[in-house]
């Protein structure tokens, strides 16, 4: 069982409270954008084994995206963080590197 | 206007707790920034109640106010109040950014009280529902079994349980299979 903190209502919520929102710190290509780069935005994915950052959404609660990170393989979570953010905050970052020294995550590290 | 009829209409369900369908309660959603100084005016001069803190549920001489998100209130009034409320929370608010809307009758109210009271909704919500985590002045939005709800503990110990009317008959359903007798645990009081 997946047990994440929301961000904004400060409640420890087991997995069934929230939903999952898919990757986080995507960047949007809209019109004006060329094939590949549209393509990449709306198809590729990551895929890891290991680091992860993820959209959450507090569905049965206040209702509000937040972003995770997360171990795919230990489900070791390093913390949550709202969502009106491009990166994750540093004590996050220092938390993964911690455990996983050198990692990396498309252009996080 | 029509006659106002609460969903279940005072639906009760006698187990080793009381779950009881609480008949029409006034009820209003307000939206706008939390931590400005045009809200705490208005709920204090309409209600006589504070803002509340995150997750807290406050009093006030007219009602009761609950935070449900940060940006969001629920007031719980008499029913033949809200839509006065509505407006004169409104006028109160002025040029605020807000929104003000009477919810009162998109929602069924449900009480269970007794002394299994917290088994009953422990049984439903993945929530600590012990004595030393949930405790009177809290509201916690969550899921009952398979639908959204948010519950708070009184005073005397019964609670109060908010969702939404399209759902009332279900929830009164779960509550009184929780509550039918031989089902406590004896864990919680």
């Amino acid at each position: 069982m997946l047990i994440l903190e929301c961000p904004y209502c400060g409640v420890t919520a087991e997995e069934t409270e929230l939903h999952a929102e898919g990757e986080a710190h995507l960047k949007r290509f809209g019109p004006g954008s060329d094939d590949a780069a549209f393509e990449g935005y709306l198809f590729m994915r990551e895929n890891p084994k290991g680091v992860h950052f993820e959209r959450w959404r507090h569905s049965n609660g206040c209702g509000k995206f937040f972003h995770a990170a997360r171990c795919t393989m230990t489900l070791q979570v390093f913390g949550t963080y709202p969502a009106q953010t491009l990166e994750p905050p540093q004590d996050i970052r220092d938390r993964i590197s911690a455990v996983y020294p050198g990692w990396r995550w498309r252009d996080f590290a | 206007m029509s006659e106002a009829v609460s969903a279940l209409q005072g639906a009760v369900s006698e187990g080793f707790a009381r779950v009881k369908e609480t008949g029409l309660r006034g009820m209003i959603t307000l939206r706008c920034d939390l931590a400005s100084g045009a809200l705490a005016k208005a709920l204090k001069a309409v209600l006589g109640a504070k803002v509340p803190g995150q997750r807290r549920i406050v009093d006030g001489a007219g009602g009761r106010v609950a935070w449900m998100s940060p940006d969001e209130l629920l007031i719980l009034c008499a029913h033949d109040r809200a839509q006065a409320m509505v407006g004169e929370l409104a006028a109160a608010l002025g040029r605020e950014h807000a929104l003000v809307v009477n919810v009162s009758d998109a929602r069924a109210v449900f009480a269970v009280s007794g002394t299994g009271a917290r088994e009953v909704l422990a049984k439903l919500a993945p929530v600590d529902l012990s004595d030393e985590a949930f405790q009177p002045g809290e509201i916690r939005r969550t899921r009952l079994a398979q639908v959204p709800a948010a519950f708070w503990i009184n005073q005397d110990g019964r609670f109060e349980i908010v969702c939404f009317r399209s759902v009332a008959q279900y929830v009164f359903d779960i509550l009184k299979v929780s509550a039918e007798p031989g089902g406590e645990i004896g864990v919680l009081t």
